[in-house]
């Protein structure tokens, strides 16, 4: 199979019509030394049939979190995704498409992405929105970089409650880049603002803190977004979309920058990607934003449209100057999010926070109720927190499997003071049921 | 007639979305959090039906041109065909329902598939080490580069080594991503053939370039004929070189950038391995190395150790971590499938057959629009508007022309060294008769040119919309749409 339609006889007209003798000749120009002078080392090519079937044995060689039980978080949600986004993202008009260069034949995507920077401006209370970037670890690096042009200083501030792999990834960039990365301890769960104070000065470009943090905790964002301030940095929001149908959102605490991961928004887990980096900002730094952005127009008849703009900050123009290298984004993932935010619109959006905040409560009172297991601060959280095992918490895991139930996470891999703790999320999908067999199977570990 | 945005669809009460009942003991919020946590105004999302909100984006997606709609010859992206059945493969939940930390040993069939497709694209493109973590060409670039870097570092030669060596004809990705890297850019010439200038590159070349960064066939479709020459003066003077797989589609099974000289290179799954480009994205953009710089690779690197895959962390010299977790799986999924669909012998077929097609549309369209490289091309090649440009029609008049006939535009004024360039790239998945009626389209349109200029300037006429003004767009910018506001009525 090779999707070819060309036949043998189209093969050799065509190279007629073109005036050579054979392929071969078409390929004389590649330097015999570096000419392959074998068959590529590949397994033999397989029908549909075969394929499909190979697929499948594939696919049944992992267990899927609609086996198990999950409580399992940590930055990326099992979120219900309703049957209208997977049916309007698989239109092939949308998937088999590009970056709409050419705006007249590529209305849909277009509109399509406007309606998401408005949506996540919206949801966010910020004033603009780029199209997309990566994930949420490289919206947090981007945004870095953006505050380090902002305003010509190179350090950040970043609290430790960051995700570990955002803050990973940020640290890797900004090596790269010559950019001072300091991180900020915790205190009762939470960022020490009292620390933050101290290390941020008149070199930080920005402050970036999580909230909901990666232990769960809800932020004092305010108070980071005043002690930034105070220095001349910018304050950079890493927030849980989801979270903002209840939590203020950056716009209300005063954020320079928000950004975050987009996947809970109708995409799947899909084992870490693809994702959906979102960055939204105040309307003076939209010349320093990455990334692309689809902004309103009209042609000759007065008649509304969309097209890409501001693409002289971007690297087809800009080049070594661009305010990023990004090119493709994950459009089709924020294709995913303008409808899943459509679906729930306004009540909806305030709904399932609230699902997702009683649930994770709920769960939270029966859990740290069980003998041995202890909440591990009493910072407050969204959906997702922390707690103390009275045993290993990968034997925990270990255990909870033997019911299929998927544990939280085990911490100690990452903040070695929680080794003995673990970080349970819960969402909307898990029932009272599914919880009171989470604490039955706990209380029987324990 | 205007085309609604789903807000002005909007009607209070109206609702799309059902969501699970509450089946635990309700509180309110203001117990469970403090009131400086709470969003005080509510999100104004849209309040719209199911059946709204079908049709909304259903109507969108018929004003979209993709692959599957028609001919997408979009220079340097490769708009090949996206197979089917890689898409039912990747929506399988036992793809699609894994979390990202679920114990390896629940994930043994995906981190199999990585395992696997890491070692076919280093075949492929003959290297020794691969990671999938880039999500896209650029970012694998970046990777890529900071793989280079901490190369050097480790050889104590990093501080002295700033530069990387762009050619005058590199996508903009390239030099933007060595930026992003901390680097110095120095352009580089090409020469009369389309290739790099060597006394150019020779001149460049010191012992403070950390890395030559490349494509070949270049883009202008070009096989650069003194690759072994070139390999041997970046490597002369302790330089790395770094190929830009966004033209693989060339040269699979024929020939291999690791032979060339090449030391890192990053794939673009989206688009010589055939996963579809998403609207924009999702792509994936793995890297692969030669054996000495397997240990910078980021962190983590799937490997096989008794018969079991494992996530292998222990890379104490790895550049870290590029971004969450391990890349785009699902798009690896597709990927994947589309190599063991074809194998090697069908690999191979893609590319003759990609070259075979752009050849065939360059050799008919070359008697009515300048061809600035007159050699054999290899899967995409480079026209110049410049004969049209005599009667006042400029190459994007031409490209917008193009969209009534129901193509998408060839890529337009890339590279930067042709003058109105116009990028063709077929793609082996497209018959001879879409390449024959899409040389009358051109030719329709040259011979406009000289009669009806102002026809061509005034396109597109077909579309849902006339030709957009990409000036006051970008003048003043309307980026998100608000209630009640006068640019926003249309
Ligand atoms: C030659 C070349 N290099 C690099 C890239 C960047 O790839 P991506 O868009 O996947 O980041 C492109 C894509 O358009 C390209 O054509």
């Amino acid at each position: 199979m090779n999707y070819v339609p060309n036949t043998d006889r189209d093969r050799s007209e065509m190279l007629a019509d073109i005036g050579v003798s054979s392929m071969e000749e078409l390929l004389s120009d590649i330097p015999r030394e570096v000419r392959l002078q074998r068959h590529l080392a590949l397994p033999a090519p397989m029908s549909e049939y075969d394929l499909a079937r190979h697929m499948g044995a594939l696919a049944s060689k992992n267990r899927t979190t609609d086996d198990l039980v999950s409580f399992l978080g940590a930055g990326a949600y099992d979120h219900f995704v309703p049957s209208v986004v997977r049916h309007l993202v698989s239109r092939s008009e949308f998937y088999t498409a590009y970056t709409p260069y050419q705006a007249e034949i590529s209305q849909g995507m277009l509109q399509a992405i406007f309606e998401y920077q408005t949506l996540m401006c919206e949801l966010t209370a910020m004033d603009v929105s780029n199209a997309s970037l990566y994930d949420g670890a490289t919206a947090v690096a981007e945004a870095a970089a953006m505050a380090c042009r902002q305003t010509r200083r190179r350090q950040v501030v970043i609290s430790v409650a960051v995700h570990p792999e955002y803050r990973a990834t940020l640290r890797t960039y900004a090596r790269n880049l010559g950019i001072e990365v300091l991180e900020t301890g915790m205190k009762d769960g939470v960022t020490d603002i009292e620390e933050l104070d101290r290390l941020v000065s008149s070199a930080t470009a920005c402050v970036i803190l999580q909230s909901p943090s990666f232990l769960g905790s809800v932020e004092p964002m305010g108070k980071a977004a005043e002690v930034a301030h105070r220095s001349g940095a910018l304050f950079v929001a890493c927030v849980d979309p989801i979270s903002l149908g209840i939590l203020a959102p950056p716009g209300e605490y005063g954020a320079d920058i928000a950004v975050g991961e987009g996947q809970g928004l109708g995409s799947p887990m899909s084992f870490g990607g693809p994702y959906l980096g979102f960055l939204t900002c105040r309307q003076d730094l939209v010349r320093n934003m990455p990334g692309r952005v689809a902004g309103e127009t009209h042609d000759p008849d007065g008649r509304r449209g969309y097209i890409l703009t501001l693409q002289a900050r971007e690297q087809h123009i800009r080049r070594e100057r661009a305010t990023s290298n990004i090119c493709s984004n994950e459009a089709l993932s924020a294709l995913a999010a303008a409808v899943y935010l459509s679906w729930l619109g306004k009540d909806g959006v305030r709904e399932l926070a609230d699902l997702c905040l009683q649930k994770a409560h709920y769960a939270f009172d029966r859990i740290t109720a069980l003998p041995g297991f202890e909440k591990a601060s009493r910072a407050p959280f969204f959906k997702e927190f922390v707690v103390r095992t009275p045993i290993p918490p990968e034997e925990v895991s270990a255990g909870l499997l033997r019911s299929r139930i998927l544990g939280g996470l085990p911490l100690g891999r990452h903040y070695p003071e929680f080794g003995d703790a673990m970080l349970i999320a819960v969402t909307e999908k898990r029932t009272k049921e599914e919880i009171d067999s989470l604490c039955r199977a706990l209380e029987g570990l324990a | 007639m205007t085309m609604p945005l789903i807000f002005e669809r909007s009607e209070a009460g109206r609702r799309a979305y059902s969501l699970p009942d509450c089946d635990v003991p309700r509180k309110d919020a203001t117990e469970l959090l403090p009131g400086w946590a709470l969003r005080k105004r509510a999100a104004d999302l849209p309040e719209v039906s199911e059946v709204d909100l079908v049709r909304h984006y259903t109507k969108l997606s018929q004003r979209n041109h993709g692959v599957d709609v028609g001919f997408y010859p979009l220079g340097s992206c490769t708009m090949k065909y996206n197979p089917k059945v890689n898409e039912d493969a990747a929506a399988l939940p036992g793809f699609n329902a894994l979390h990202p930390y679920q114990p390896e040993e629940l994930v043994q069939g995906a981190l199999e598939l990585m395992y696997e497709l890491g070692r076919y694209l280093c075949e492929i493109g003959g290297m020794d080490e691969a990671t999938l973590q880039p999500a896209a060409g650029a970012h694998g670039e970046l990777t890529g580069l900071m793989i280079i870097k901490a190369y050097h570092e480790s050889r104590g030669d990093g501080a002295k080594r700033t530069k990387v060596i762009v050619p005058d004809s590199a996508h903009g990705t390239n030099p933007a991503s060595a930026a992003f890297c901390g680097y110095k850019v120095v352009e580089v010439k090409s020469d009369g053939r389309g290739g790099v200038d060597l006394d150019s590159l020779r001149a460049a070349m010191s012992d403070e370039v950390a890395a030559l960064m490349l494509t070949n066939p270049n883009t202008l479709g070009l096989f650069d004929e003194n690759i072994v020459e070139i390999a041997k003066i970046v490597h002369g003077a302790g330089g790395l070189l770094y190929y830009d797989g966004a033209n693989m589609n060339a040269i699979m099974g024929i020939a291999r950038p690791g032979d060339m000289g090449f030391d890192v290179l990053h794939f673009n799954l989206h688009k010589t391995f055939s996963t579809p480009h998403g609207g924009g994205g999702p792509g994936s953009g793995p890297v692969a190395v030669k054996k000495t710089l397997a240990p910078f690779l980021p962190v983590p690197v799937v490997e096989k150790k008794d018969g079991k895959f494992v996530l292998d962390y222990a890379r104490p010299q790895s550049i870290g971590k590029v971004k969450a977790f391990y890349g785009n799986f699902n798009v690896m999924v597709k990927a994947y499938a589309y190599i063991r669909a074809l194998g090697a012998k069908g690999l191979r077929e893609a590319s003759e057959n990609a070259v075979l097609n752009a050849n065939y549309l360059m050799r008919k369209l070359a008697p009515y629009y300048h061809l600035p490289y007159d050699r054999h091309c290899k899967h995409e090649f480079v026209l110049s508007g410049e004969y049209q440009l005599a009667s006042g029609v400029h190459t994007g008049d031409i490209a917008k022309m193009l969209l009534d006939y129901g193509f998408h535009a060839p890529t337009v004024y890339f590279p930067l060294i042709v003058k109105e360039a116009i990028m063709v790239e077929p793609t082996e998945t497209e018959s001879r008769d879409t390449l024959d009626a899409f040389v009358d389209a051109m030719i329709g349109i040259a011979q406009l040119a000289e009669k009806d200029p102002e026809a061509l300037h005034t396109a597109p006429h077909k579309m849902v919309v006339g030709r957009l003004d990409d000036v006051t767009a970008a003048r003043r910018p309307v980026l998100r749409w608000r209630p009640n506001k006068q640019t926003n009525a249309g």
